[in-house]
């Protein structure tokens, strides 16, 4: 069966982009970056305590929640951009707790139901996909994991069993938003995972122009941007939709004439 | 208990029955039953490999224990007395029923070089981490206590620290940040969240995650992934074995029953874990009652909470139905804490060990109780435990033998109970 990700990296690089759920007019907030181009999206679950993000993403889950945004809003969210969008595959990334509050079958249920079609959880690395993997691969959700720097040759194996949609290459050692890698390094990893997988490879973490998405999306499957919305949407509010569509048109650009 | 694979830690009296014991978790994968485990982001996961890897090594070689046990007699000042409190002893037999109240015991880690257990856990990791040739460390703190263990052990060994620290807690605690600085550290105040311990970790994790190649988190309670809270665990049960053979001197027998505050619970699992396989030594661990657990302003994770995944481990966790953390509140801010070590949720929910929380008032006063009949100034966190004493003794008999942990000593704590009890300084 194809699914909406073989169709989103088929046509050559993609831009995968991230916004915070319940920060900003969402729902207007997903149809620009589906509008300027975007390949995928990523949803962002609001969580209190987001270990892996820098401050921007950090600061929009603070909005987020202090605006009182709930587990079931973001299905809302989920559920209305389906309707909206019925090709364009959809991504919900977050920790682990809000995910396994209700127990991960009634999670991996709602994702079904809401029509996402893969989850990128931070916290939860191979050694315990236990607590979710089974219950989303069940339901046909897919699990998206990331590899990072640190990620050697012999964990690669377990990183990429049971994992579908993308691999999620994290560019730095670090947080997101923050520092920036090397192009080189950057290009290295690409072609080892690359060697090692069969699903698409994309990078994130760190980057933020189109010039770097460019350069990045000549060796990857796809480019992943997320803090540079994010920051969009602390700039304007809930007047971001205009803001978000042009920089999604510039990176989309810049992705898809890559090669 | 089932299925579990044998770990390999120091030989212990009690290693050969690891099929029917307390004592032989985690399992290979880092799991006391359903919690603890290993759940942090993958750029960590190599490095949590490697630790566990280095610590089984660790536990094979004397050399490490006999550095780890020569530091804590003339670094450290161990052993600890344990000692037998008279006036606290008489106190509670005078309001018990007519021939009980037991003899109580302190264990009195409040004497230990820089103030508290926490030292015990500092001086292990650090001979851990230059195991590991990282060559910084970096900590986090709520009231300061573990900050100032960390920032000595760091200055004793000569390596560069950073301790995180929630800008709310900079301010409570002026002194031990100064204290902290005079031992060399840098001080970084956290201004995400509530600014206090949980939001310290987050950053603490934040930048170790961002610093992996070089820098060793020194963790500060039994918590976080394994192998965290089995090694700190290990290094803190000096506590417990150190009160056995005490016990067994000055009475020729095991106590009754042990009891210990629980904010992470590193000094409460460092006296149990000695003691679990002995079916007639009871204990209990005191949660932070706060306002009441009937309030939302406690941090009694096991009373009020459900099991969730945060910083690391699974365990019992303060949170709402989405899985959102909610904020803990204790007037003891080493107790401060919306989890425990997932130890404790394990013991809890097989039964081990009981579980009851202390309020602040309570605490309040067992910490003006224990300055007035037995001259020594415990920690708020350590008050908890002492305020059980008027529930635990009434049921206990006259001959039987009571331990508490007094944890820490209360300077730190001073000004805390001065404004609590509107006394101006």
């Amino acid at each position: 069966m194809t699914t909406r990700f073989d169709n989103a990296f088929a046509k050559g690089p993609a831009l995968v982009t991230f916004i915070t759920g319940g920060d900003g007019d969402t729902a207007a907030n997903l149809d620009a970056l589906v509008a300027g181009g975007a390949d995928v999206i990523e949803l962002g679950m609001p969580f209190t305590d987001p270990m892996a993000d820098g401050d921007a993403i950090q600061q929009a889950n603070i909005r987020a929640l202090g605006k009182g945004t709930r587990t079931k809003d973001i299905f809302d969210l989920a559920t209305g951009f389906r309707q909206r969008h019925p090709d364009v595959p959809l991504v919900l990334m977050g920790y682990a707790n809000t995910m396994i509050a209700r127990g991960a079958n009634w999670f991996a249920a709602e994702c079904a139901k809401a029509g996402v079609d893969g989850v990128i959880c931070v916290d939860i690395p191979p050694e315990e996909d236990a607590e979710l993997g089974p219950a989303l691969r069940g339901a046909g959700i897919s699990l998206i994991r990331l590899a990072t720097p640190t990620t050697d040759a012999s964990r690669l194996p377990a990183v990429l069993e049971g994992s579908s949609g993308f691999l999620y290459y994290v560019s730095v050692a670090g947080i997101t938003g923050t520092q920036t890698a090397a192009q080189t390094s950057i290009e290295d990893a690409v072609a080892r995972l690359k060697a090692a997988s069969d699903i698409p490879v994309a990078v994130g973490f760190g980057v933020r122009t189109p010039e770097q998405a460019s350069a990045i999306a000549k060796v990857a499957d796809g480019v992943v941007v997320g803090s540079a919305f994010v920051d969009l949407v602390k700039e304007h509010g809930d007047k971001a939709a205009g803001p978000l569509r042009e920089l999604t048109q510039a990176l989309a650009e810049a992705v898809h004439s890559a090669r | 208990m089932t299925d579990q694979t044998p770990v390999n830690r120091p030989a212990s009296p009690l290693a050969a029955d690891q099929v029917n014991s307390w004592r032989a978790l985690p399992d290979a994968s880092g799991h006391f039953g359903q919690f603890g485990g290993r759940y942090v982001a993958e750029t960590l996961m190599p490095l949590i490999l490697d630790l566990e890897k280095e610590y089984r090594k660790a536990q094979d070689d004397p050399a490490f224990w006999s550095e780890f046990d020569s530091l804590m007699k003339d670094f450290v000042g161990r052993p600890s007395p344990l000692y037998y409190a008279p006036r606290m002893t008489e106190h509670w037999r005078e309001k018990a029923p007519a021939g009980k109240g037991p003899k109580i015991y302190f264990k009195r880690e409040e004497l230990n070089h820089t103030g508290a257990h926490k030292i015990n856990n500092c001086i292990g990791q650090i001979l851990l981490a230059m195991r590991m040739g990282k060559t910084k460390i970096i900590a986090e703190t709520g009231a300061g206590q573990h900050g100032v263990a960390t920032a000595t052990v760091a200055a004793r060994f000569g390596l560069p620290c950073t301790i995180f620290m929630g800008a709310t807690d900079v301010e409570r605690q002026k002194p031990n940040v100064f204290r902290m600085k005079l031992l060399g550290a840098e001080v970084v105040p956290v201004t995400s969240g509530a600014m206090t311990l949980k939001d310290a970790m987050n950053d603490a994790l934040r930048h170790w995650v961002a610093n992996v190649h070089d820098t060793f988190y020194i963790i500060g309670t039994a918590a976080g992934p394994h192998p965290y809270p089995e090694l700190v665990r290990d290094f803190q049960s000096i506590i417990g074995k150190e009160t056995r053979e005490q016990m067994l001197e000055k009475e020729g027998r095991l106590p009754d029953r042990l009891v210990a505050a629980v904010g992470g619970g590193s000094n409460a699992i460092g006296l149990f874990h000695p003691f679990l396989d002995d079916p007639d030594v009871k204990m209990t661990g005191i949660e932070a009652g706060g306002h009441g657990v009937d309030t939302d302003k406690h941090a009694a994770s096991l009373t009020g909470g459900k099991p969730g995944i945060l910083h690391g481990n699974k365990t019992y966790l303060l949170q709402n139905e989405d899985g959102q953390i909610t904020e803990a509140h204790s007037i003891s801010a080493g107790l401060d804490y919306p989890g425990l070590g997932p130890e404790h949720s394990w013991l809890h929910e097989s039964g081990r060990v009981d579980y009851v929380p202390i309020t602040d008032g309570e605490a309040l006063e067992a910490f003006q109780l224990c300055c007035a009949l037995e001259g020594i100034i415990p920690a708020l966190e350590s008050a908890h435990a002492l305020a059980a004493l008027p529930q635990l003794t009434a049921g206990m008999d006259e001959e039987q033998l009571l331990v508490v942990n007094v944890s820490g000593r209360g300077d730190k704590d001073i000004f805390t109970v001065a404004e609590a009890l509107d006394v101006e300084l």
